[in-house]
């Protein structure tokens, strides 16, 4: 809403409230005033102008030569290349030492040999949007339509230097969509009175209810249509003032009588229309919903095709205007119309939203209709209208309105006591001072009891219950004085949960192995959303996506991580460690919220240790990624219980990766990107791992508990076992783990060779064993008799022999 | 036989002194101390001395052949250290070449941010609470005041998956679903952090995923200046004691009273381009739980009250680290997340 404040002025008292400072007592008081702009201060020395001759130039078809009254003592010569330049015109001059929009300044010039001592502008050389210029004066130069002098100030003239505040509304304060509503806040604000027109149009002795018949047939979509008839109209362009204040509201001028129902639109928030009474084809307004594929050519010469869920107005045949929304091209008023119906109704919110929608057409009307008009204004709005196309359009308005159906005006009565009051604020107001505020809104109060009631106008439909009284308080008692406190009662210890804990200890954990955090989108494209995925389910997928990348939710973390990775590569960093946490979404079914499980993730590639000088250089590979889960269960507690086993699921290097295991279930796994994926990615031989984070983290763990350190020494005995190829570390180490029962303290693979010294097939694999008794310090022979049985069993098992 | 151990010892001393290292000093105590040595030597000429002389004669024998023996121990000190001296210098190392590195990976900056805001409420008394970020249209909007059809659906453009289910808009439905499980019993101090999703455009200062934060307390005579004192207290840990919050009145549907809460700018309210030169910066949005909202998770607003408030993560990234690019956050560009790997 953009809100002049010469036009404001009309109504409320601003004596002493320069623009800025009003805007900003504005927005304190709860409408945010987005900009104040003053189109003048960018603006100087721009002067109305007479046009006294035109001539052809002498060198130039398209140009003009015009003497100019600009004022002063003699007319200056001004060359001017607008098609619509004449003599007799009244014109905008910027005169030599002109600034216009642009800090564009004007000079003397010689255009094609002839002198030019200023420019003759059109409306946008003035700053005014071309969107907002009446289309006569488009495509030229702009002419005053009534008297002005040369060389007054042209930019006064055009209210150019009027401030046009632009309020920034909530939903709810839909009030504030017409100058009488922004009157009401700022007389509240200032406490001053608000003066209000009192529209009371003279009229003639026909009666309009002769002219014309009425009747809704959609009672429910408009409870009332008030209609009033306007004779011997003088069509033509509206006084400059009305042109301007509605260029700085932001609606462009047309003709008299449009300009006036939209004069009156942004005046009173009531949006009317004006019908061409000889045009409607008939002497009835019959109101009723909109036949399936019925058609309407709107004012913009569009073909609309209706549905039944749409609002027309009729003549009682075919349809004259789309509702609410937009007028029929047929019953448009023109150069030729001499007589008019005004038309001010009530349209349902929905229904006006619905078609507005449909149609794509969103106008100052529909707007106005979607939040709900003031049953109050629709008589007083259409009668303002009428007033003013006698007085602009020497019209003759018939007598009375005729009024078809009805809409009761209730105001609202809203209770609350004092105590509440403060209770809520925190403050301590006294009855008083509510009352005072409340008569600044001017609402009207009754208290009784250290309780007040409330009478909301309905102007203010916003206002429904106890708490929306406390914001009016609060508002114009001013937030600033509202003291600062903390809530009083017993407080409890705030936390974390154990599971929001243990994530930010796998986040410290894995960046402390030098894994950054990464963020990634949820939404994905279809080829990834399957990607890696742990179960095979259809993606979740958006109804209307905003493009074909973002159009799934994602079933894995890894397909952007690796995004990411590729990401930095291209950008000169090779060794890349990123992890993210994050949900995951798997469905449930048609209209079944997904599962949501989190996930834990990382990529790692490149380098995993680099000392250059020393020449030290270690690429990452499988045990680097694999480590580091490790270490992660080790972190939290869950390291006996991690196992892996060789897998080979999609996207993975078949050879290289290893299905993870908490206990017997399957919780993600770790491995080499397939290095098909690496080369289409452009990524280095790159390392994943994805875990159901959701279950670590929820997996009971014992709680810690002190082990006593042993006083006595341990006993090593180291093995090289030679076994088939194919035998497995974990399956040997379970071997010997069972074997070694108790004593057995300590298992780990210290070498493993496979190659020309062993026999084809075979591979030796050296374990260390630590045997220890934590009560006494064993014998040699005890521990022997022990590890005989692990060798025994490794023999009987694995078929591992010891090697030679 | 006195005079000539006096000689021996003072030859003896000055070889000791001028051993260069700890072999000669070796020959010098083999000469005087070994078993062929002249002490010895002396000794074994004792036998000729008388019964008086002889003790008298042992007790100097030995004087000297401490005195030998404690001053090759001293030199011997001395040469082992300049000996280590020796080594050490030639072990001598640049320490200025760089160390051999360690790798230390850091938060994500929205993680800094939030766990940052969620400790300071912790500190309050407040627990943190999580919730699905694919909702019913029930928590996301109608528990919320937000009935289908209401305008102020305009407001947050959703992602639909079908006409029920959607992304949600805000963190929002977590304090619903908080509030349905205290089943109307007070009081409820949660904070709320996650991700939310909103149709728009990724450019600057648009992104179609982001994070917010949001808090929520109710209680039996929860007041607006109970709010102000919060967030004041919240702006003072987050920006720094000097700043000030201010409040201006807004609307949400789920709050009322609602207000935008501004902090006062760093700049101390000279203006700034930060501040628009306004001295000013919008933070947040809150307000009082709308009695509408606090009825259908089931608490009764006679007797509860209570204020919620919310705020994009991003922005407050934004303008505690000064980033000027939203989609930054969500580019995983190592030289942009490697800075936020510092402890403040």
């Amino acid at each position: 809403m953009f809100v002049s404040y010469k036009w404001l002025a009309q109504y409320v008292d601003l004596a002493g409230q320069s623009p800025q400072e009003l805007a900003e007592k504005i927005t304190r008081a709860g409408i945010e005033v987005e900009g104040v702009e003053i189109p003048a201060s960018e603006m100087k020395n721009i002067v109305v102008g007479y046009v006294k001759t035109r001539e052809q130039h002498p060198n130039a078809d398209k140009l003009s030569k015009c003497l100019v009254d600009v004022g002063e003592e003699e007319p200056v010569q001004i060359i001017c290349g607008a098609k619509n330049v004449d003599a007799g015109q009244y014109v905008a001059v910027a005169k030599t030492g002109a600034v216009l929009p642009g800090n564009f300044k004007i000079k003397r010039a010689k255009l094609r040999g002839e002198e030019s001592n200023g420019m003759i502008c059109s409306l946008s050389e003035l700053g005014i949007e071309s969107r907002l210029t009446p289309k006569e004066y488009a495509e030229g130069i702009f002419n005053f339509p009534n008297d002005v002098t040369p060389g007054e100030d042209a930019l006064a003239a055009l209210n150019r230097d009027d401030a046009i505040l632009e309020l920034s509304l909530t939903p709810n304060r839909s009030d504030a969509l017409s100058m009488m509503g922004v009157a009401y806040e700022v007389a509240a604000i200032l406490d001053r009175d608000v003066n209000l027109p009192a529209p009371n149009p003279a009229e003639s002795d026909e009666k309009a209810s002769d002219a014309i018949h009425i009747h809704i047939d959609a009672p429910k979509d408009n409870p009332i249509y008030i209609a009033r008839v306007v004779k011997n109209i003088k069509m033509g362009p509206s006084p400059i003032w009305m042109q301007t204040y509605l260029m700085n509201a932001g609606v462009r001028p047309h003709n008299n009588v449009v300009d006036i129902t939209n004069y009156v639109l942004m005046e009173y928030g009531q949006p009317l229309h004006a019908f061409d009474l000889d045009r409607l084809g008939s002497n009835e307004i019959v109101v009723r919903r909109a036949v399936e594929g019925e058609k309407l050519i709107t004012l913009d010469d569009t073909e609309r095709i209706l549905s039944a869920d749409q609002l027309v107005i009729t003549n009682g045949k075919e349809p004259v205007a789309l509702a609410g929304v937009m007028g029929g091209a047929n019953s448009e008023v023109h150069d030729g119309t001499v007589n008019v119906l005004i038309e001010s109704a009530y349209f349902d919110g929905q229904i006006v939203r619905a078609a507005s929608k449909a149609h794509g057409l969103r106008s100052e009307a529909s707007a106005r209709f979607e939040k709900g008009v003031d049953p109050a204004r629709i008589q007083a709005a259409c009668d303002r209208a009428a007033e003013l196309m006698v007085e602009l359009a020497s019209g003759t308005v018939l007598s009375g309105s005729v009024v078809a159906g009805e809409l009761a005006i209730e105001p609202k009565r809203v209770s609350i006591t004092l105590e509440k009051l403060n209770m809520r604020l925190g403050t301590d107001l006294q009855m008083g001072d509510v009352e005072d505020i409340f008569r600044r809104l001017q609402f009207e109060t009754e208290t009784k009891d250290n309780e007040i009631t409330v009478t909301v106008p309905t102007r203010r439909a916003d206002i429904m219950i106890p708490e929306d009284l406390t914001e009016e308080v609060a508002r114009l008692y001013g937030y600033d004085h509202i003291p600062l406190t903390l809530p009083e009662g017993a407080t409890q210890p705030g936390s974390l949960t154990s599971y929001q804990l243990g994530r930010r200890v796998v986040r410290r954990y894995l960046e402390g192995t030098g894994f950054n955090q990464a963020m990634t989108y949820s939404l994905t494209s279809a080829k990834r959303a399957s990607e890696f995925a742990l179960e095979h389910r259809a993606p979740v997928a958006l109804s209307m996506p905003m493009s074909e990348e973002r159009a799934y939710l994602r079933q894995s973390l890894i397909p952007h991580l690796i995004e990411a990775a590729a990401y930095n590569n291209a950008r000169q960093m090779p060794s890349v460690a990123l992890y993210e946490t994050g949900s995951i979404y798997l469905n449930e079914g048609e209209n079944v919220q997904p599962k949501e499980e989190e996930r834990l993730a990382g990529i790692i590639t490149g380098m995993w240790h680099e000392h250059l000088w020393q020449g030290e250089k270690k690429a990452v590979d499988f045990f680097t990624v694999k480590g580091i889960v490790e270490g992660l269960a080790a972190q939290i507690g869950l390291a006996e219980r991690m196992t892996f086993q060789k897998a080979a699921p999609a996207g993975f290097h078949p050879g290289r990766t290893a299905e993870v295991l908490l206990d017997s279930e399957s919780i993600g796994f770790v491995g080499q990107l397939h290095p098909t994926i690496s080369k289409e990615m452009d990524i280095k031989e790159a390392y994943l791992f994805e875990l159901k984070l959701d279950v670590l983290l929820n997996a009971s763990r014992e709680d810690l508990a002190y082990m006593a350190i042993s006083r006595h020494p341990f006993i090593s005995r180291d093995i090289a076992l030679v076994v088939d190829s194919t035998v497995e570390a974990a399956a040997l180490e379970a071997v010997i783990k069972q074997a070694g029962g108790a004593l057995l303290t300590g298992v780990r693979v210290f070498d493993v060779y496979e190659g020309e010294r062993m026999e084809e097939g075979k591979k030796s694999v050296a374990f260390a064993l630590t045997y220890a008794d934590p009560e006494k310090t064993l014998t040699d022979e005890e521990v022997t008799a022990v590890h005989e049985k692990v060798l025994a069993a490794l023999k009987e098992q694995a078929g591992a022999d010891l090697r030679a | 036989m006195e005079q000539q151990l006096k000689e021996l010892q003072n030859q003896a001393l000055e070889q000791i002194a001028a051993a260069a290292n700890l072999k000669e000093l070796n020959d010098v105590r083999v000469a005087y101390l070994g078993k062929k040595g002249p002490v010895t030597e002396v000794l074994k000429g004792m036998g000729k001395l008388s019964a008086e002389e002889r003790p008298k004669m042992g007790a100097l024998v030995n004087v000297v052949r401490e005195t030998i023996s404690e001053s090759i121990e001293e030199k011997q000190e001395l040469l082992e250290a300049a000996a280590i001296e020796q080594k050490l210098a030639q072990e001598s190392i640049d320490v200025t070449l760089p160390g051999r590195p360690v790798k230390q990976g850091g938060h994500h900056p929205l993680t800094r941010v939030a766990e940052e805001i969620e400790d300071l409420f912790i500190g309050m008394g407040y627990t943190v609470a999580e919730g699905p970020e694919v909702e019913q249209d029930f928590y996301n909007f109608e528990a919320l005041n937000l009935p289908k059809d209401h305008p102020a659906r305009d407001m947050q453009d959703t992602f639909y998956i079908t006409p029920e289910l959607l992304m949600r808009t805000h963190t929002s439905p977590v304090q619903v679903r908080t509030m349905q499980k205290h089943e109307g019993r007070g009081p409820v101090k949660i904070i709320c952090p996650g991700k939310v999703y909103r149709r728009d455009s990724d450019d600057a200062t648009h992104s179609h995923q982001f994070a917010q934060i949001e808090g929520l307390v109710v209680g039996e005579n929860i007041r607006m200046s109970d709010l102000k004192g919060t967030l004041d207290m919240f702006a003072k840990k987050m920006f720094g004691e000097d700043r000030e919050i201010r409040l201006r009145p807004s609307f949400f549907p789920f709050t009322e009273p609602s207000v935008e809460v501004d902090v006062s700018c760093m700049c101390g309210g000279k203006g700034c381009s930060i501040c628009k030169g306004t001295g000013w910066i919008e933070v947040l949005g809150a307000g009082m739980v709308h009695p509408n909202v606090l009825e259908m998770a089931g608490f009764d607003s006679n007797k509860y009250t209570g204020f919620a408030f919310g705020m994009g993560q991003e922005r407050i990234a934004m303008l505690k680290y000064g980033i000027d690019d939203i989609r930054h956050f969500y580019t995983n560009d190592l030289r942009f997340l490697k800075q936020f790997s510092v402890h403040e």
